[in-house]
């Protein structure tokens, strides 16, 4: 791990409405130059954190320190380090892309050339030069989206927080925005992104907390949070009459326990060594004569850890197919 | 969108730009703020109709459709026309429809993520409100001067003096401040944009009627005459006339002193009262 102080940390953050506990004790930390995915269902509270880490909310209990800023002690300090952009695109379609971004700039404290200067940086940056100089509300979805998240650049923030910074926005757009992302992070921004979309955090994110009814229930690396559901399974399915002769089989070749789906009639069992186990499994198959049907080794998407550490069902799901230990 | 070797990095050590608010940033902040409003207003072409052509309309309406039936009733000091009378009333009622302005656009920017924006940004947080409210301001003032030409086309003349005119112009000015601050606290009260149109208009209608600015209180029937006397609006619209058109057009017992220094009571009133309300709204609306 890296010796660098987070740049952002979170303490047993508690923030309600009401009844409603929308962060029940939050607490994350991470280093500066990375992507922190933010993964959650609808309503676990990524845009109540985004907005306390953002000073647009107090927290009830708990600390929050960004760019080794205390949000709740300095708000100023802190939100002349940060850019934020938001679920919606707050730009305003009646100035120019140039306009926005010039007003973002002088409202972080530029001089009027040294706004010009960045602003013209910004937008080359995201390929708006052609376009600077028209109102916003002739641009498109994807210009206006890539406007919104890169305005709050020309005040140089040390962290940006992105708000599901794709959601609503056609693929090719996407794709466009991951780009302008990743570039931020190469640049030495750091960024956290709130995001419901699973293949967002994997390509995307260093680091992923998944959040679910007000605290971060799993931490890691994208591929961390799949081992931690357990690793790639095998499975496939074999004539009745021979299926007991080929579980058994399998569990020589795998050394770990099969398990029997009978709706689906398929045998599953784990594949420590991936496609190494695979290829065991088919030869010592075919060596007695037992052909394999849908045949297919499963690595365990972002989806499967989602649903495992956020929803019931598929809790239930996943007991019926966990590896078991020996 | 290739350009990751463009200049804007920085690593994460650099000093920010500003680290805390002062009065220059604060003043900078409310005429950045002020710009973008008045932008708004100049580019939308919807916006510029309407905040034209309304007041043109009202002025057109009121002076051809109830001008004749109306100059009878009306004290000498108009000199006979109904524009006279009515130039200074529409000041004021323009001002007050105008006003309802600032709810529309607070609660226009609340709901489409704007505010939330500025507030993340080491901006003062006060420029939101000034600024909005200096804007508003200024249209207004372009919107009354356009009126008063068209004004002076149909045949409106002060009988005071020009300084007399201009004092008037400028006391219904500062009452459109004030009560751009008690619409402010509307806007953000309401929130939604759709519902604040019609709060807006809700206190706004009655008030407008229920004055001496299209009309001599004195036919009201006498419950509804002693609200249309004391209600700021026709205080104001009486502080009006009495600078444009001379003591003659104000009520009996009343001078254009008086009507004056009531004036500018309710205006300091209302603005200390609202602007007050309207932080606390805005504190309350985004947190």
């Amino acid at each position: 791990m890296p010796t660098s102080e987070p740049i952002v940390e979170v303490r047993d953050v508690v923030r309600c409405f009401g009844q409603v506990r929308a962060l029940d004790g939050v607490s994350l930390a991470f280093e500066p130059g990375i992507i922190y995915g933010l993964l959650g269902p609808n309503g676990a509270g990524k845009t109540t954190l985004i907005r306390v880490l953002a000073t647009l909310l107090r927290p009830d209990r708990g600390t929050v320190r960004v760019a080794g800023v205390d949000v709740v002690a300095d708000p100023t300090g802190a939100r002349a380090r940060i850019g934020l952009a938001g679920q919606f695109a707050a730009v305003d379609e009646f100035l120019t892309g140039r306009e926005n971004v010039e007003m973002v700039g002088r409202l972080y404290g530029l001089s009027a050339a040294e706004t010009r200067r960045r602003s013209d940086e910004v937008l080359a940056r995201i390929g708006l030069t052609h376009a600077a100089g028209r109102q916003v509300g002739t641009y498109s979805g994807g210009m206006r989206r890539r406007l919104d998240l890169a305005a709050s650049l020309v005040g140089r923030p040390q962290v940006m927080f992105l708000d599901e910074p794709t959601t609503g926005i056609d693929p090719r757009n996407r794709m466009e925005l991951w780009e302008l992302i990743e570039d931020l992070v190469r640049s030495g921004t750091t960024v956290l992104l709130t995001t419901q979309y699973l293949d967002e955090a994997d390509r995307l994110a260093h680091r992923i907390g998944v959040i679910d009814r007000g605290t971060i229930v799993s931490e890691g690396t994208a591929d961390e949070l799949k081992d931690a559901v357990g690793g790639a399974v095998l499975q496939l399915r074999v004539a009745d009459d021979r299926r007991e002769e080929a579980v058994a089989i399998l569990r020589r070749v795998s050394g770990e326990e099969a398990t029997y789906l009978p709706r689906e009639r398929h045998v599953r069992i784990p594949a420590r060594h991936g496609s190494r186990t695979l290829l065991e499994a088919v030869r010592a198959l075919d060596a007695v004569g037992i052909e394999p049907d849908d045949l297919a080794l499963h690595k365990p998407s972002l989806d499967d850890v989602f649903l495992a550490l956020t929803g019931e069902a598929a809790t239930h799901a996943l007991t019926e197919q966990e590896p078991q230990e020996p | 969108m290739s350009a990751a070797t463009a200049p804007l990095s920085e690593g994460s050590t650099h000093e920010p730009d500003r680290a805390r608010i002062t009065v220059a940033s604060a003043v900078s902040d409310t005429l950045v703020i002020a710009r973008r409003n008045l932008l708004r207003n100049v580019r939308l072409p919807q916006l510029l109709l309407f905040a034209t052509v309304q007041p043109i309309m009202f002025l057109l309406l009121f002076n051809f459709v109830f001008g004749g039936a109306i100059e009878g009733v009306l004290p000498p000091a108009a000199g006979g026309n109904y524009i006279n009378w009515l130039v200074p009333g529409l000041i004021i009622q323009i001002s007050t429809f105008g006003a309802g302005q600032t709810a529309i656009g607070l609660a226009d920017d609340l709901d489409r993520g704007v505010i939330d924006r500025f507030r993340s940004l080491p901006m003062a947080r006060s420029a939101v409100l000034t600024g909005r409210t200096f804007a508003d301001l200024a249209r207004n003032a372009a919107v009354v001067s356009l009126m008063m030409v068209v004004g002076f086309g149909i045949g409106f003349r002060y009988q005071t003096s020009f300084l007399g005119f201009l004092a008037g112009l400028l006391l219904g000015l500062l009452f459109s401040y004030a009560l751009s601050w008690m619409m402010a606290t509307i806007g953000l009260y309401v929130k939604t944009p759709e519902a604040v149109q019609s709060a807006v208009f809700l206190p706004v209608f009655p008030l407008v009627f229920a004055s001496s600015v299209f009309l001599p209180t004195a036919t009201m029937p006498s419950w509804l005459q002693a609200f249309a006397d004391n209600q700021p609006i026709t205080v104001i619209t009486n502080a009006l006339r009495g600078l444009m058109l001379g003591p003659g057009a104000l009520p009996p017992g009343t001078s254009v002193s008086g009507a004056i220094l009531t004036s500018l009571a309710w205006i300091a009133g209302i603005t200390l009262v609202f602007s007050y309300l309207a932080v606390r709204a805005y504190r309350r609306a985004v947190d």
